[in-house]
């Protein structure tokens, strides 16, 4: 697995971060000729977890790379924060989320949306975020 | 910072989102809707999303505290125009509007709102 | 070592053009590569040409037959050109390929009686044009191929796209039937496009009749399922339609849970439900 290009860095530190983070992820899906669905689904991903690190990371940074592996090519987004760091992580790729605002972080759609996402945590320490959408 | 408009359309107040929400924005909306709701007495709210590219966890939360916050004020809320790929991304994503009825576009809206009103479509349990 | 390979050879060719170029098309048509159906011979002898010319510069410039030798560029570039031309044209692999093959004996043929020939020794020169029209013969070939393979691929989705169509059943009805066996691809493609009309059209009901489809597998049954969600999410109703009893079967064996979605067993049963749910009448069309 190779990097194509190297990863463009976005950093998040307020809201207007996280729409621009959307912004790039939308170019460079476009660029990259996902379909209109798939792009949906970066951006709304990119979205999620781009919040996700500015409110539960407190703030940090999303570098975007361009990744190619058998011939296929591939668009990953890696977000990374040192923050609190998340207690359970298997419980937060499980948890859905609903419209009451509960507590649900989305890593679980997020990963649904994107097919490939990793998350690595360390309490008190940080977290980083990596999902990657394949063509 | 800029604020999103909100018209009169006979009884109904309607806004049409057509910016990037963030935070603020949202804020400012909600509080700018319930102020109109009061000052104009009307019965129901057409929140057209057309424009929007994406309905992410946060602007779902949005028009569901929008439909909550105007039924206290016994004003019920449509949501029309959602895109195809919008939709199909809030099912994958699991994301649901439960308790915000919806529509294809404002003219639908509108007869929905005019019919008595029980609660509608728009809650998607995707299983 | 200096000395450049093919010094010489490329000057015959660039000399005896004419003559070589009407002896390979003899040849060509003694092999049976000509498609005079495909290709006029104007554009034969053209092509022809302009491969001879760019083979002869190769050949003055090369220091081998290693086709990645930066002399060799401007003919690889042609000869894709070419392979794809012909993969467009309607020619078959092999026919392409002759277009170089054909070279061989004619350029051995000329080389006999050269004086390149007496100074060194036949068999190397043989040798040394043998390898290099073969390794071109064959780029030849890959190009063809890969050329096919994405003529075919387009095709693939040209016809994913037409055989997907959305009638409109009445004002505010919208019918999809589909038909055969349905894989994931597929019916994804046909239900985005079926979300696409309804927000075209302005329909609040969509019927998806199943009648023509022989078995239902879990990936088919959940897009149906997902798309009935995100129509409704969008304000729009989905009505499944032509259900028989195997595949009532078959779901709820797939533990598939079908509860949220309308379902009728018939097209007419279907039709009337939505005309229920529409009230009747004709619909306010959707403001441009």
């Amino acid at each position: 697995m190779g990097d194509v290009s190297p990863p463009e860095e976005i950093p998040i530190r307020d809201e207007a971060d996280v729409v621009r983070a959307r912004i790039r992820a939308r170019e460079w899906a476009a660029r990259l000729g996902f379909s209109l669905v798939d792009q949906t689904k970066i951006l709304t991903a990119a979205s999620e977890l781009a919040r996700n690190t500015l409110i539960h990371g407190r703030g940090g940074r999303c570098f975007v790379s361009v990744l190619e592996r058998n011939g296929r090519v591939g668009l990953s987004m890696a977000f990374e924060d040192r923050g609190p760091g998340i207690q359970d992580v298997g419980k937060a790729l499980e948890d859905g989320f609903s419209t009451a605002g509960g507590l649900g972080l989305g890593l679980g759609g997020a990963r649904r949306l994107l097919g490939d996402l990793t998350v690595e945590s360390r309490m008190g320490e940080g977290t980083r975020v990596v999902g990657i959408k394949w063509r | 910072m800029e604020r999103i408009p909100i018209l009169k359309v006979g009884p109904y107040l309607l806004v049409t989102i057509q910016v990037d929400m963030h935070d603020r924005l949202a804020m400012a909306l909600q509080d700018d809707l319930m102020s109109a709701i009061q000052r104009t007495g009307a019965h129901g709210v057409l929140l057209d999303i057309s424009a929007l590219e994406i309905v992410d966890s946060f602007i779902g939360r949005m028009l569901g505290n929008i439909a909550s916050m105007s039924r206290v004020l016994d004003a019920e809320t449509v949501v029309v125009g959602m895109r195809p790929a919008v939709a199909i991304t809030m099912v994958e994503l699991g994301l649901s509007l439960a308790g915000v009825r919806t529509a294809l576009n404002v003219d639908q809206g509108m007869e929905l709102l005019a019919r008595p009103g029980k609660e509608g479509r728009g809650g998607a349990d995707c299983g | 070592m200096a000395e450049k390979r093919w010094a010489g050879l490329g000057e015959i060719l660039l000399d005896k053009e004419k003559s070589i170029l009407k002896t390979w098309v003899q040849e060509q048509d003694r092999i049976g590569t000509l498609r005079p159906d495909l290709m006029s011979e104007a554009d034969l002898a053209q092509e022809g040409a302009e491969f001879l010319r760019l083979l002869g510069r190769g050949m003055a410039a090369a220091q081998s037959e290693d086709l990645g030798d930066p002399a060799w560029e401007p003919l690889r570039v042609f000869l894709e050109k070419v392979s794809r031309d012909r993969g467009r044209r309607g020619f078959g692999p092999s026919e392409t390929a002759g277009f170089v093959f054909a070279l061989r004996r004619v350029l051995l043929e000329e080389l006999k009686g050269s004086k390149e020939a007496e100074a060194r020794s036949m068999e190397v020169v043989s040798a040394g044009i043998m390898s290099l029209l073969d390794r071109l013969g064959l780029l030849t070939f890959e190009h063809y191929l890969k050329g096919r393979e994405e003529i075919i691929a387009r095709q693939q989705q040209e016809l994913l796209e037409l055989s997907t169509p959305v009638v409109k059943l009445w004002d505010g009805i919208l019918g999809l039937p589909l038909i055969g066996t349905l894989d994931s691809a597929r019916t994804q493609v046909v239900m985005e496009s079926l979300l696409m009309k309804i927000v075209e059209t302005g329909s609040e009901v969509a019927i998806i009749d199943i009648t023509g489809v022989p078995t239902v597998d879990t990936l088919v049954a959940q897009h149906l399922i997902k798309t009935v969600a995100a129509a409704r999410l969008m304000g729009a109703e989905c009505i499944i339609s032509g259900i028989r009893p195997q595949i009532a079967q078959t779901i709820v064996h797939l533990g598939i849970n079908l509860s949220d979605v309308p379902t009728k067993s018939t097209l007419a049963d279907a039709f009337r439900l939505a005309l229920a749910r529409i009230g009747g009448g004709p619909r306010p069309q959707k403001e441009g």
